[in-house]
C-alpha cells in the first residue's frame, strides 16, 4: 500500500471516524490462577486449562454500505484489519458481532457482498474468527443465505476456560431470540458451574437501550434470566454503531463502535441518523478511550477471570487521512 | 404467539373499558398503510381516552407496527388487514417502528402519534 499509516495514526484514524473494535484481554484474576473447579471443567472436557489470552470484537462493517455518512466504503474495515495485525500480541479470536454487509435486494449482489466481506477478513493473521449475522446480513431470508457462507447463526464453544456463546437474535426478521434457542442455551450452560465466566456475543442489545430506535431483543429477558445464575456474564454486541456499557443485574453489556458511521446517543433527544461526516473535522467528536473491566468484587475474583477491555478510538485525524490519500 | 396475546389483551381491555351509551359511534378508525420504508400518514393524533381503531395494511412486505410505551406489537402482512385496538392513557409524542425486518431502508421506518 502506497504511504501507509503507521499504526498509532491508524488507530487515531479508525478508531476516530469509524471504530475499530475492542481488544479483550483475558487474564487471572489473581496470582493463584484459576480455581481448581474451573480449571478442571476445562481441563477435563476440552483438553484445555484456562489461561490468559486476549481477543478483538469487530462490529457493523456493512461492507456494500454507499451513502454520505461514509464516503469510504470498505476503508476502515481494511485498516481494522491492519490494525489487529499490527498489535503486538495477537488476539486468539476475532468475534464479529453482525452486520457484515449492508442489506441489498439487488440478485446476487449480498453474495458478491459477503464474499467482499471474507476477503477482507481473511487478511486477519488470526485465523479463529468466529461471527454472529445482524439483520442486513440475515433479516430478510432467515438467514439462508448467511448460513450457506458463514455457517450456523447460533452456537458455542469454549476457550482456555472462558464458554464462548453466539446468539442469533435477527434472523426471525424482527428482535428476538426465540424460544428454540433459549432452549437451546440453557441446555448448552447446564454443564458448567455458577463460576464459569460467560461470554455471549450477538447483534442487537439484549435490553431495552432504544426501543423507539429499535436497539432492542424483545426476549432480552428470557436469555438474562438464563444467564442471571451464573456469575460472571460478559455480553458483547453492535447494532448501535456507537460504544456503550453497563452493567444490568451483575452483567456487564458492552457494545462496539461500527466502522461504517456512528449513531449519536438516543437520550440527547435528537433524531436517528448517522452522524455526517465532516471531510474537514469528520472525527471531532470521538476520542481515545480505554475501559477497564477490572476485578472487583467478589464475581470476578470468584470466577477467575479477569477482563481487561482496551478500545481504540481516536481524536481529529484528518490530516492523517490526508495523509494516507483518501481524500486526494 | 405473543403479539396474539397482546392483541388479546388489547381486546379485553377495550371490552372492559365503559360501555358507550346507546348511540355512542363505534371506535373511529384510523387506516394507516406501511410500504418500505415508511408509513402514510406519518403521524396522526388522537384523544387521551378515545377508543380507536388503527387498521393497518402493507403495500408491498410483511411490516412491524411497534411502540413499547403504547403496548403495540403487530404485524402488517400484504393482504391483510390489521385491526389494532388502542385507548390511549396519556398525552403525549409517540414513536411507532417497524420491527419487522424490511430491506435497507428499514432502520428509519417510523411514524408519530401524537396523544392530545
Amino acid at each position: 500500500m502506497k504511504d501507509p499509516l503507521d499504526r498509532r495514526s491508524f488507530l487515531t484514524i479508525a478508531g476516530a471516524s469509524l471504530g475499530v473494535g475492542a481488544l479483550f484481554r483475558v487474564l487471572p484474576a489473581s496470582a493463584a490462577g484459576p480455581g481448581p473447579e474451573i480449571s478442571r471443567l476445562f481441563r477435563d472436557q476440552n483438553g484445555e486449562a484456562p489461561g490468559g489470552f486476549s481477543f478483538v470484537q469487530i462490529s457493523d462493517t456493512h461492507v456494500g454500505f454507499e451513502g454520505p455518512p461514509n464516503p469510504l466504503g470498505t476503508k476502515a474495515f481494511e485498516h481494522a484489519v491492519e490494525v489487529v495485525n499490527a498489535l503486538p500480541h495477537q488476539p486468539d479470536l476475532v468475534l464479529f458481532t453482525g452486520d457484515l454487509t449492508h442489506d441489498t435486494e439487488k440478485p446476487g449482489e449480498h453474495a458478491a457482498r459477503m464474499k467482499r466481506f471474507r476477503e477482507i477478513a481473511s487478511g486477519l493473521k488470526v485465523k479463529n474468527v468466529k461471527l454472529v449475522p445482524g439483520e442486513h446480513d440475515a433479516g430478510q431470508d432467515h438467514g439462508v443465505l448467511f448460513k450457506s457462507v458463514f455457517g450456523d447463526t447460533h452456537y458455542s464453544f469454549d476457550h482456555k476456560g472462558v464458554h464462548f456463546v453466539a446468539l442469533d437474535n435477527v434472523s426471525q426478521g424482527r428482535p428476538i431470540v426465540g424460544p428454540e434457542q433459549v432452549a437451546w442455551l440453557k441446555n448448552d450452560l447446564s454443564r458448567f458451574p455458577k463460576t464459569a465466566p460467560i461470554v455471549v456475543f450477538t447483534h442487537r442489545p439484549l435490553f431495552d437501550l432504544a426501543p423507539e430506535w429499535e436497539w432492542f431483543t424483545n426476549d432480552g429477558d428470557d436469555v438474562m434470566n438464563v444467564l442471571a445464575p451464573f456469575d460472571d456474564v460478559t455480553v458483547l454486541y453492535g447494532h448501535i454503531h456507537r460504544q456503550d456499557q453497563r452493567v444490568l443485574g451483575r452483567a456487564r453489556h458492552l457494545a462496539a463502535r461500527s466502522l461504517i458511521f456512528a449513531f449519536p446517543d438516543p437520550s440527547l433527544g435528537v433524531p436517528k441518523k448517522p452522524i455526517a461526516f465532516d471531510k474537514e473535522k469528520p472525527f471531532a467528536n470521538l476520542g481515545v478511550r480505554e475501559v477497564r473491566a477490572e476485578s472487583k468484587g467478589a464475581s470476578l475474583a470468584v470466577n477467575d477471570i479477569e477482563l481487561t477491555i482496551k478500545e481504540y478510538a481516536g481524536s481529529a485525524g484528518i490530516s492523517q487521512v490526508k495523509k494516507g490519500g483518501l481524500f486526494a | 404467539m405473543k403479539r396474539a396475546i397482546i392483541a388479546a389483551v388489547f381486546a379485553a381491555a377495550l371490552a372492559a373499558s365503559p360501555r358507550p351509551a346507546a348511540g355512542d359511534a363505534a371506535p373511529r378508525v384510523v387506516e394507516i398503510t406501511a410500504k418500505r420504508w415508511e408509513f402514510s400518514p406519518n403521524e396522526i393524533t388522537l384523544k387521551k381516552g378515545e377508543p380507536v381503531v388503527l387498521r393497518l395494511k402493507s403495500e408491498d412486505v410483511t411490516h412491524g407496527f411497534f411502540s413499547r410505551k403504547l403496548k403495540i406489537e403487530s404485524d402488517i402482512q400484504p393482504g391483510k388487514t390489521t385491526d389494532v385496538p388502542l385507548t390511549p392513557e396519556a398525552a403525549g409524542a409517540y414513536t411507532v417502528i417497524c420491527d419487522v425486518f424490511c430491506g435497507s431502508g428499514h432502520g428509519n421506518m417510523k411514524m408519530k402519534i401524537v396523544v392530545e
